[in-house]
Formats: C-alpha cells, sequence, structure tokens
C-alpha cells in the first residue's frame, strides 16, 4: 500500500508537475498561490529543471511560450490579476500551438479584489481571456489528490492537442493541506514534436512557430483547424463526476470547493430523505453539458441548483444545457466569501420547494 | 570560376518585403553570414518581433519564434535557459524594444541572459506607418507628431545601449550603421563578437543598429543615409559602449 | 582574369545604394521596369569592374551574384 502523505495545495500542484516532466517554471510572485514559485525554486533545479522569476506576468507567459516553442515542458502559475496579465500570452500559445500549463489560483475580484478564495476567473478561463476566437481546456481539480492525478493529464493534453491547458483551483485548494497518495499515472502516446524551434539540427528547413497569418483565407483556415481541436477536445476530454444523480430531484453543479461543500450538504439532505444528486464538472471547458442535457430530460429530475464562488458564471453553461427544460436555480458566494453547507442546504430545500 | 560573392546561406531564398532602402535587408544578411560563418546556423533560434520584422522567420536560416509586441527577450530566456548551448538572438525594432517591450529587455539584461540582441533603430514606428518611437529625434516629425517631436510632452529619444550597459549583466553594447561598406564590416564584427561572447556563456549582449526607414522619413534611400549620419548619429554615438568581454572562449 | 555580376533583376528595388557606392561607376538603373515595377540596378561596363563586392555586400535584398573567371 502507498504511503498516505500530508501536502499543501500549491506544492502539490508544484510538485506533480515535475513528476509529470515539466522541466521548466516561470512565475512572478502573487498571492495566495506563492508556495508554487517558492517550491519550485527549490526543487526544479534540483530536478535538472529551470527557475525563473520573471519581472512580471507578462514575461512569465512568454517566457513559457518561448520554452515550450523549443519543445519543452513548460509551466506558469498565478493568481487572478496575474492570469488577466498572462492572457495576452495564453492567446499566443493558443494562436502558435504551444503546448503549455497554466495554474490559476483564483482569489477575489475584479480589481485587486481580495486575497481569499474565489471562482471569479470561470468566464475568463473557459471562453478563452484572451484576444481571438479560442478555447483553453480548463481542469478543476477539489481535492489536493486530484490535483495531484490531474497535473500530468494537464501536461499530456496540451501535447496531445498543442494546446495551452489551464488548471483552475479557487485559493482553498491552494492552501488548505490534506493526505495524498502519489499514484503512478499511465502517461499516454504523445506526438514527437517535430514543429518545435529548437535549433534546425539537420532538419532541411528551418522552423517557424508564429501566430501571424497576414492572408485573412490562411488566417481563417488556421481558426477552422484549431476549431478542429476543439471538437476532438470536446468529444474526448470531458471529465464530470456524479454522484447520486441516479434518482435525484434536484441535482445540484458545482466545481472545485464548493462541490466538496455541496457533497456534504448533499448527504446531509439525503438523511434527511431528500433526494439530492450532485454533478461536478472537473473539465470546465469542455463542459459535461450533454450529460448534463440527459439529466434534464429524466423524469425525476425536476431541477437543477448551481453552486458557486462568483455571482452565477457556470451558471450559463448549466442553462444552456438544461435548455429550459427545467428550472435551474444559483446560490453563490463572491469576493473571498465561501458558502457554508448550512447555506446550501438552505438554497437547495428553497429549490426542491419551488420545483416539487 | 570563383564567387567572390553570393547571397548567404544564412538566408533563405525568400524575396524580402522591406521598402527600398530599408535597412533590415542588410543587417538581416550580417546575422545570416555571422551565423553561418560561426557554425550556428544548425543550431541557432532567432526570436521575431513585432514590427517590420515581423516575417523575420520566413528569412533566416535559422529556426525562428515569432514573439508578441515587445516579449521577445522574455520568449528568448525561455528558449536560451532550457538550450544553454545553442545561440539565441532576438531581432527588434524600437517600438518593440524601447516602448512596449522595455521591461522585458531591461530586466533579460539585468538579468544577465545568455542570448545576443539585435536592436534596429530607426527612430519611427514602421509597419503601423510612421508613429512617433520613443527614439525619434526632437524635432522629427511623425505621423503622431506632425509637428515634429516636442520634448515638452513627449519627453527626449531614449539611448537604450547607453542605458542597458548601466546593467552588470550586460557584457558588450555597441552602437553601428549600415550606410556604406566601413559602417557596414564593423556591423558585422559587432555582431559575430555578440554572438561569440554570448557562446562564451560572457553574458547579455546588444547590438544597436542605427537603421535607415527611408519610406516612413519620407526620403530616398541615399539621402536616409545622409540624414541617418548627420542626425542619428550625433545623438546616438556610434562604437563601442561596453566591453567587458575579453577574449570569447 | 574577368569579374562578372549576376543580378536578380526582378529581387531589385532600385534603392541605388550599389550605384553609390561603386568605385568605378559602372552602376546604373535600368530604364525598363522589373516585375515588381522598380527600374532595377544593371552594370554598363562589366571590364570595368573590380570585384570590390561593395554593391553586393550593401544590397539590402542580395540582388547581386559576383565570380571571376
Amino acid at each position: 500500500m502507498r504511503k498516505r502523505e500530508i501536502w499543501k495545495g500549491s506544492e502539490v500542484i508544484a510538485e506533480a508537475a515535475i513528476r509529470a516532466g515539466c522541466r521548466c517554471f516561470f512565475g512572478y510572485p502573487i498571492t495566495p498561490q506563492n508556495e508554487i514559485p517558492e517550491y519550485m525554486s527549490l526543487k526544479m533545479p534540483q530536478a535538472g529543471g529551470v527557475f525563473v522569476q520573471a519581472e512580471s506576468e507578462l514575461a512569465a507567459i512568454n517566457m513559457v511560450y518561448g520554452a515550450a516553442a523549443s519543445g519543452m515542458r513548460a509551466m506558469t502559475s498565478s493568481s487572478s490579476p496575474g492570469i488577466s496579465l498572462k492572457q495576452e500570452g495564453i492567446s499566443y500559445l493558443v494562436g502558435a500551438q504551444l503546448p503549455a500549463v497554466i495554474v490559476n489560483v483564483m482569489r477575489g475580484g475584479p480589481g485587486l479584489g481580495s486575497i481569499q478564495p474565489s471562482q471569479g476567473d470561470y468566464y475568463q478561463a473557459t471562453r478563452g481571456g484572451g484576444n481571438g476566437d479560442y478555447r483553453t481546456l480548463t481542469l478543476a481539480p477539489a481535492t489536493l489528490q486530484e490535483a495531484a492525478d490531474l497535473m500530468g493529464e494537464a501536461f499530456d493534453i496540451a501535447d496531445t492537442y498543442r494546446n495551452p491547458v489551464m488548471v483552475l483551483v479557487d485559493g482553498l485548494i491552494g492552501q488548505m493541506m490534506e493526505p495524498i497518495v502519489w499514484e503512478d499515472r499511465p502517461g499516454r502516446t504523445l506526438p514527437t514534436k517535430v514543429w518545435a524551434a529548437q535549433g534546425r539540427r539537420g532538419r532541411d528547413h528551418n522552423n517557424f512557430v508564429t501566430s501571424l497569418y497576414m492572408d485573412p483565407a490562411d488566417c481563417e483556415q488556421h481558426n477552422l483547424a484549431l476549431a478542429e481541436k476543439y471538437a476532438a477536445m470536446e468529444a474526448n476530454e470531458c471529465r464530470w463526476e456524479e454522484l447520486m444523480t441516479d434518482d435525484a430531484r434536484l441535482i445540484l453543479v458545482s466545481f472545485g470547493t464548493p462541490a466538496r461543500v455541496a457533497e456534504t450538504a448533499m448527504r446531509n439532505l439525503r438523511q434527511e430523505g431528500l433526494k439530492v444528486g450532485l454533478l461536478r464538472p472537473i473539465t470546465l471547458w469542455p463542459f459535461p453539458g450533454r450529460r448534463l442535457g440527459e439529466l434534464a430530460g429524466e423524469d425525476h429530475v425536476k431541477g437543477f441548483l448551481d453552486v458557486e464562488m462568483n455571482l452565477g458564471q457556470m451558471l450559463d453553461d448549466v442553462k444552456l444545457a438544461v435548455n429550459g427544460s427545467k428550472p435551474v436555480q444559483f446560490y453563490g458566494r463572491c469576493g473571498g466569501a465561501i458558502p457554508h453547507v448550512a447555506e446550501v442546504q438552505e438554497a437547495a430545500r428553497r429549490a426542491l420547494e419551488e420545483v416539487e | 570560376m570563383t564567387v567572390i560573392y553570393e547571397k548567404t546561406r544564412g538566408l533563405q531564398n525568400t524575396p524580402l518585403h522591406y521598402c527600398p532602402g530599408c535597412g533590415h535587408g542588410i543587417v538581416h544578411k550580417l546575422i545570416g553570414e555571422s551565423l553561418d560563418e560561426l557554425g550556428l546556423l544548425d543550431t541557432a533560434v532567432g526570436i521575431c518581433p513585432v514590427g517590420c520584422a515581423v516575417f523575420a522567420g520566413s528569412y533566416f536560416s535559422c529556426d525562428c519564434i515569432e514573439a508578441a509586441h515587445g516579449r521577445a527577450p522574455a520568449v528568448a530566456t525561455g528558449v536560451k535557459r532550457t538550450h544553454p548551448d545553442q545561440c539565441v538572438f532576438t531581432y527588434q525594432g524600437d517600438g518593440d524594444l524601447a516602448s512596449i517591450g522595455t521591461a522585458e529587455i531591461v530586466h533579460a539584461a539585468m538579468r544577465g541572459e545568455k542570448f545576443t540582441t539585435i536592436f534596429i533603430n530607426n527612430a519611427i514606428y514602421g509597419m503601423t506607418g510612421g508613429q512617433m518611437a520613443p527614439t525619434t529625434l526632437v524635432g522629427q516629425k511623425a505621423t503622431t507628431a506632425p509637428d515634429g517631436r516636442d520634448p515638452a510632452t513627449a519627453g527626449w529619444p531614449i539611448r537604450m545601449a547607453e542605458m542597458l550597459s548601466t546593467l552588470e549583466g550586460l557584457v558588450y553594447a555597441h552602437r553601428v550603421c549600415v550606410v556604406d561598406i566601413p559602417h557596414l564590416n564593423e556591423a558585422k564584427k559587432a555582431i559575430k563578437r555578440a554572438f561569440q561572447l554570448q557562446m562564451a556563456g560572457a553574458g547579455f549582449t546588444f547590438v544597436e543598429v542605427l537603421s535607415p526607414c527611408p519610406t516612413n522619413w519620407g526620403m530616398e534611400p541615399l539621402e536616409a543615409n545622409r540624414w541617418l549620419m548627420e542626425h542619428m548619429a550625433a545623438y546616438y554615438p556610434l562604437g563601442v559602449i561596453k566591453d567587458m568581454g575579453g577574449e570569447p572562449g | 582574369m574577368a569579374i562578372h555580376l549576376f543580378f536578380d533583376r526582378d529581387l531589385c528595388k532600385g534603392c541605388q545604394l550599389c550605384v553609390s557606392l561603386c568605385p568605378r561607376h559602372i552602376l546604373a538603373l535600368d530604364s525598363a521596369p522589373n516585375a515588381k515595377g522598380y527600374r532595377p540596378v544593371c552594370c554598363t561596363d562589366e571590364s570595368a569592374c573590380v570585384g570590390c563586392a561593395s554593391c553586393a555586400r550593401i544590397c539590402p535584398d542580395s540582388v547581386i551574384t559576383i565570380t571571376k573567371d
């Protein structure tokens, strides 16, 4: 039996990246994720890798861009305001079809906001965030074990599709400690990076990594090619967890920390005999909308309650999936506040009363 | 039959898109020749800017990466740190390097990143159509300085080579131009020395090239070169600004 | 020992940097335009060329190749 170890969230993310073969990290300090660059500054050189504290988030994401363009498994991390600064680089990563992993340990916003946990960057993560018509696959672990397991997947997915992957956690997951087990992960078979600009090394042509397509016809073709990758990601990479949805009359939909609160609320309500279930998206994009739509079509499902740590952002995706066939309610806290179990239970009771 | 001069292997056969008399084409050749002569073509990685040289990766015969506007030094850091034995260079204009990318170039120099920056200073934004650059001379007209640059509102032009030379991490800064053969020889010597010092691991190396932009200066090419020597070279002195390199390897 | 100049005529943009640097004053713009619409450079007296290559080296577009027999 493998050893259970107590780890801190940010350090799990950093260690899992190194275990996944990431050998370069570029970051800039911002609360509440400083333990990631701190851990990397110590452990990355020990693993034979590169750590650079950049002068800004702009520089950090562009160092990632350079390392990724030259064929490296590259990563950066930040928190909400810093991720806003990285959006330029993320758009370029997508445009130039470069794999990379970006971790956002979300805090309250807008602007400087607070340094407490939040999920206010859902739109930014799932709608692109920078300029242009693009998607970043977004993974949202709810436990430290899941964070440990998903980091390797994040790098593999990025390499598979040549597209940046975002790991989106709220500040609580970054800051909390809990036991995890380091599992050996079966890696994917990955394509060779024949496109990488790492010196020709005998190649008969030069590789030019760029996101520039001056001719609109070429740029449209490029966008359509990217769209095919998004379609493939939607077909192959969508993940979610379902609990007690088989007979549920009300289905809670929640990700990250509030999904754990919602799960406790669900189990408490079940003890009271109320048939509540939970669907927890693990990929926020692609969003498990098809599955939600199927559940919305079940007779026993009377409604949904979306629970988030924002003003209702994933709510849009839930409503699109349910498409008006069943009522969708919302309960959220924002700005760094975390929903209490009792609050979610109360919201669920109200939602049940309205739909019954 | 002996070849006295032919196009360098360091450049591809793609026709350049630059305007007649533009300095970019000449500097491209010097870089291509230098990489070839130093045996670096097969391992070099060039980082291209946003601006007129945005297509440089279609011209150089080495691998290239197109950076976002001003971010080339950060991109180069990502490449060089992970490929320390390879030649990495950025090729940047004055809007890219001295305006939007000031933080990136200053901090790359501060860290002593072991890559080379070739800085094309033509005192104007070329690609976007002749707007004022941070290096536009006082009194020089631009489409966003229709009466000429006025220090009262637009400040004074930045001498990037001198500014960066105050940083310990920069080991070599040399300002050159390419208006005639003696100056071109000096420019090529500077580029080769920068690459050699880089490969010897000395530190950050910087070559600033005063370069004509006949189109946006509103001059014929030969007139532009005369104007460059008379006005630009007067404000931006040519020559070695700093050389801590010693004998490279 | 003869020097030969080869001009990749359609690459020339007629900037005249080469013309200005030729020590023998044997370069000039052709009267007929090239495919780009520029009047490209040509040599008026190849036999006078000393093979200094100033023209070729300054040319931004690598138009000129020089050989000797």
